[in-house]
């Protein structure tokens, strides 16, 4: 592949065949985290997150309505006249559900939001870097709030720290309420706490205690890595040095009411009430620190970290080379990840300068790099809500809204990895039979809103510059029995797959 | 138009085949080469101790207080299965069903993406193997029993070995043209990686033909769909069905009891879609390991060591509904004075059961686990 198409598909989210590269791949890749823009229109257009908490809220003291309704004394006598009492079923249902469309909103709004900013984009790089970091750091949208939170997560937390430090990064990603409530964080309490004494000591029914899920996934997955020397008692102890972390309005559980004045809801907040007092030892190290400095500062020890550089190195090395990717390429990142601080522009900047990654055939697409990329390449700002049914099932949830649907149906549903490991950079995840067929099926669809408007063969050579598509490719491109057709083999091409 | 309605026009034809297999000397016919395979994998670690709950141990109820379930079908003395899986209860009566619990695969730490990856290799410690232990069976076995697929996107490391797996979705999407996929045949042709992709794309094609509005949304389609896809006489024989949201470290009692909904409306659709085919059906249910042996503070669990698992079918041998070395929940019985103890290999369990579904040696089989 020539340096040009490298640059606009490895590094960048595919060409849209407009892009002026010129003669210095590198220096046009460098400029793009200079020029980055944390907030672009389409994410400045959003709500506020307020405005999503209130939406959350709202739902939450609707389920609580109900339930008291349905406790109601008149409710047992309505039971008995069956009727009633499922048509009263049922109008709460019907509200219930709306409310939670009402939240849903905001993450079909959010993933709009993002696939517009990559499409329309001019620094497609650093796009893609947020992608990765935010895919590092990931949460998933399994539990409502974090349905509600997870756009304003990747658009507060990971976008306006691109340019700073790898810890910065990190202090922001796993304090952000999406995550506090994602990995269980927001209702962990340690067991010597104020709160949990205050509990016991009134002969409360209900358990407080720890929940180390935040705690593990920090070690093992956004910083040090698994089998790097941390053992179970430092993944407890580390858990117990992040009690007190929790999100105002959110948490649930029996001690929300005194959270909620420690701030707007749905913030995150320390809660002295809830931090375990006392000095942690992890790793062979003691932290005395009093309250929320003492997890800022086992993170900042973790972050900084050689098994965190050597952890970091290697996923950013397999996201742009290979998925085993060359020790040399590794051992630089890591060394520049070290010597910077955990400085993640000039960490970036090592990728570009770095041979390694300007060889080699490429890795199969992920469905939303391979989605990007075939949106971009047909010029598109945005997936309309299709109008005639024609984009995927209509009857599945959301789908008329067009984006998420389309990703849920290629396998990859935004923000939605399903496990905070994030979704997987091999070639062994996305490269299979089925996830073929569905891909040919979508550009099909797609080249054939298009129909003549794109003419194929010229638009083939733009995205793919400097004979970087095989002449068997542009063969069966230009033997195309109609322009919609000779669009979809372009999208599907092998060439076009990989990056 | 006309070659979609050729696929139909064969589909239906291998079911009237399947229903004239119900007469008993053709069902005898097809069952020399007609044995099948599944397994559903639990990601996330799923919680052996409330799906086969140690009712008869007396530290249970210290342990897990409120989520120790009332009800559930009483298996034997010591365990009582939950209720959610009110379908399956009756085929343990039936030695249709049968649990192994206090077992665990050669991993000992609590990472998923680790465990998972031993689980599904069959290693000694993650990624020391680049196949999984299914992959590795198919070499083992007739050629006319190694049609494998995955209900994925990709084929899972189980899966991955020597021979070609297909990968299914279910999904909504409008069949593309027959031009448009000759053409994207030739295309893929000389490519290595993408070329045998694109014929196993094309052979579940075939296969599937009418049933691309079944969704898979719950566990009953999904059930019902891999029963389509195993019924056929060039369908599948060893199939994998990918199962999430195990993972319960908190409010665990709900969440388990709807996924263990799942799970059973799924056995029930795979066994009523077999038909007469689920007496030569093995069933594996398995996790990478299992959860903490007490409640933790937000009334989940959090990750363990031992689990249990389910093997499940029209042919077991006969045994007890449940086998276990039980360990105890007692304070020093616990692994690391947290986790239940594992007492049983999961490998050495699924090997003997591979070696009388398919009747194969014991020592060949026995090595595809580490």
């Amino acid at each position: 592949m020539s340096e040009q198409a490298i640059a606009l598909n490895r590094f960048g989210l595919g060409a849209r065949g407009d892009e002026r590269v010129g003669s210095d791949p590198r220096g046009w890749l460098k400029a793009q985290l200079a020029g980055f823009d944390p907030a672009p229109p389409a994410i400045a257009a959003l709500p506020p997150r307020a405005e999503i908490i209130a939406s959350l809220g709202a739902y939450r003291e609707l389920v609580a309505m109900l339930r008291d309704e349905r406790k109601a004394p008149g409710a047992a006598a309505a039971a008995i006249s069956g009727d009633a009492a499922t048509a009263a079923s049922a109008r709460g249902d019907d509200t219930l559900r709306q409310s939670r469309q009402d939240v849903r909103r905001h993450y079909v709004a959010g993933v709009g939001a993002r696939l517009t900013a990559a499409l329309t984009t001019e620094t497609p790089f650093a796009e893609r870097l947020v992608h990765f970091w935010s895919n590092h750091f990931a949460v998933s949208v399994d539990k409502l709030p974090v349905v509600a939170l997870a756009a304003d997560y990747e658009f507060t937390a990971i976008r306006p720290n691109l340019g700073k430090r790898f810890g910065d990064m990190a202090w922001a990603a796993i304090r952000h309420p999406a995550m506090l409530v994602y990995l269980d964080q927001a209702q962990s309490i340690g067991p010597g706490s104020p709160l949990a004494q205050i509990a016991a000591s009134r002969g409360g029914r209900r358990q407080l205690g720890l929940n180390e899920n935040l705690a593990r996934e920090v070690m093992e997955l956004h910083t040090l890595g698994v089998r790097t020397g941390y053992d179970q008692a430092d993944v407890t102890e580390f858990a117990r040095a992040l009690t007190g972390w929790t999100v105002a309005g959110l948490a649930g559980g029996p001690f929300e009411r005194r959270l909620e004045q420690l701030g707007a809801p749905g913030q995150s907040v320390f809660a002295p009430a809830l931090h375990e007092p006392g000095t942690r030892a992890i790793m062979g190290k003691s932290y005395a620190e009093a309250g929320e400095a003492q997890a800022r500062a086992v993170l900042g020890d973790l972050a900084a970290s050689p098994a965190t550089a050597q952890h970091i190195a290697v996923k950013l090395a397999r996201h742009f080379s290979a998925d085993d990717p060359p020790p040399t390429l590794v051992a630089r990142l890591a060394a520049a990840f070290t010597a910077s601080g955990g400085d993640l522009p000039t960490l970036h900047r090592t990728l570009v300068d770095s041979p390694e990654v300007w060889t080699g055939a490429g890795k199969f697409k992920s469905p939303w790099e391979w989605t990007v990329s075939a949106l971009r390449a047909t010029g598109a700002d945005r997936i309309a809500p299709p109008p005639d049914r024609a984009m995927g099932d209509d009857s599945r949830p959301g789908a008329r809204a067009g984006a998420q649907g389309l990703f849920q149906q290629l396998g990859q549903p935004v923000w939605k990895p399903g496990s905070p490991a994030g979704w997987d950079d091999t070639d062994a995840t996305w490269a299979g039979p089925g996830a073929l067929m569905t891909r040919v099926e979508v550009a099909e669809r797609m080249a054939g809103r298009i129909g003549d408007r794109i003419d194929a063969r010229s638009r083939a050579a733009a995205v793919l510059p400097g004979a970087a598509l095989s002449a068997e490719s542009a063969q069966a491109i230009a033997r195309a029995d109609s322009p919609a057709q000779g669009l979809a083999l372009l999208l599907v091409a092998p060439e076009f797959m990989r990056r | 138009m006309m070659p979609i309605l050729d696929r139909r026009r064969a589909l239906g034809a291998g079911l009237l085949f399947g229903a004239a297999g119900m007469m008993p000397g053709l069902a005898f016919a097809a069952a020399g080469t007609a044995r099948r395979f599944v397994f559903i994998i639990q990601r996330g670690a799923a919680d052996g101790l409330s799906i086969v709950a140690p009712t008869g141990d007396p530290a249970l109820a210290g342990l897990r207080g409120a989520l120790v379930e009332p009800g559930g079908t009483r298996l034997d003395a010591m365990f009582t299965l939950h209720p959610a899986l009110a379908g399956i209860a009756p085929l343990f009566a039936q030695g249709q069903a049968r649990a192994y619990h206090a077992i665990a695969s050669a991993y000992r730490d609590r990472s998923h993406f680790d465990g998972q990856n031993v689980l599904e290799s069959g290693g000694a410690l993650p990624y020391a193997l680049k196949t999984g232990w299914m992959g590795r069976l198919m070499s083992l076995l007739p050629a006319a029993e190694t049609n494998a697929l995955a209900l994925a996107p990709a084929v899972p490391l189980a899966l991955r070995g020597a021979l070609p797996v297909a990968t299914y979705v279910p999904g909504a999407l409008p069949a593309a043209s027959d031009d448009l996929l000759r053409r994207v045949t030739m295309l893929y042709e000389p490519d290595r990686q993408l070329g045998p992709l694109w014929t196993e794309a094309m052979k579940t094609k075939a296969l599937t033909g009418d049933i691309g509005g079944n969704n898979g949304r719950n566990g009953a389609q999904l059930g019902e769909l891999a029963a389509t896809l195993m019924n056929p006489t060039d369908g599948a024989r060893l199939m994998m069905i990918e199962t999430g949201g195990w993972d319960t470290h908190s409010a665990q009692k709900a969440r388990l009891a709807a996924q263990l909904r799942g799970l059973d409306a799924l056995i029930g659709g795979l066994k009523t879609g077999l038909g007469p085919a689920w007496t030569d059906t093995l069933v594996l249910v398995a996790t990478e390991f299992g959860r903490t042996a007490a409640v933790n503070g937000t009334g989940g669990t959090d990750h363990g060591t031992a689990s249990a698992a389910l093997l499940l079918g029209g042919a077991l041998p006969a045994g007890p509904p449940v086998v276990a070395q039980w360990p105890g929940l007692g304070a020093a019985a616990l692994y690391q004075d947290r986790d239940l103890m594992p007492t049983q290999a999961l490998g050495d369990i699924v090997s003997a059961a591979l070696a009388h579904h398919y009747a194969l040696p014991k020592a060949r089989v026995a090595g595809l686990f580490a």
